[in-house]
């Protein structure tokens, strides 16, 4: 026969348990980089984010179209088949901030990404790799842009 | 509440493609209003994936992602049945997420 007591008691650790556990939802996000976000250069976007200069890879691919004639949609496919990949970040060289978009890989997806971006002007758009052992390897196209996407 | 997301997760072989369609006004603090005012910069700023409760991608974004913002990647080792999570949080801390089941 349990006591009042000891059943409370159990409830409280199972509560606390659960906590621990995760269960009770909380979305951990990364810190949100805000230094990277607003560099206007690659150079000052990838210093930012602690990386070394970057050097142009073969590995690395950008598909993106030679001709946009909406800057305000301007998709942009990148990749890479090498392993070891940290992070993939996606730079438009003249928007009024650099660095577009990054994303942090795991064991379980590919890197492989496709997004739509906003370009203000023609100009180089890089993909970028930062490796596990702290080498940036890019890949860069040159996109022109019919009409402006970042103005109004 | 923002309006739900578009997820369509597709397995062949063993990698599963997701192509996500987020709804999003994405504004990136460059325009002006009819009254000669910048709008306010308003876009997502963290996506988190997730397969089968396990995250599997972050990213971050800036304000030059398009509106309504699109992505696709590729989950390794996701079959059909299993499910893909979504969730976004903006610069003014809205959040939403969404699920879909991989076929």
């Amino acid at each position: 026969m349990q006591s009042r007591r000891q059943a409370l008691k159990k409830t409280a650790v199972v509560a606390g348990l659960l906590a621990t556990t995760g269960l009770f939802p909380q979305f951990a996000f990364a810190a949100f980089n805000k230094d990277a976000f607003e560099a206007k250069s690659v150079a000052d976007a990838l210093k930012a984010l602690g990386a070394g200069a970057p050097t142009e890879s073969k590995d690395i691919s950008i598909t993106a179209p030679d001709i946009a004639e909406n800057g305000s949609v301007v998709p942009v496919a990148v990749a890479t088949t090498l392993t070891g990949v940290k992070s993939m970040l996606i730079m438009v060289e003249k928007n009024p901030a650099t660095l577009t978009a990054m994303f942090h890989m795991t064991d379980s997806v590919d890197a492989a990404f496709s997004a739509r971006v906003k370009m203000g002007q023609s100009s180089d758009v890089y993909a970028v790799a930062v490796m596990n052992d702290g080498k940036v390897l890019f890949a860069k196209k040159e996109v022109k842009v019919t009409l402006g996407g970042c103005g109004g | 509440m923002a309006d739900p997301m578009r997820i369509r997760a597709q397995a062949a072989g063993d990698k599963t493609t997701v192509r996500v369609l987020m709804a999003h006004e994405m504004e990136g603090g460059q325009r002006k209003d009819a009254a000669g005012k910048i709008v306010p910069a308003w876009y997502i700023q963290e996506v988190t994936a997730t397969h089968n409760g396990k995250t599997v991608l972050t990213a971050e974004w800036g304000p030059a992602v398009s509106k309504n913002p699109f992505l696709q990647f590729v989950v390794k080792g996701a079959k059909a049945g299993d499910k893909i999570g979504v969730n976004w949080k903006d610069n003014r801390g809205d959040t939403r997420s969404d699920e879909a089941t991989v076929s």
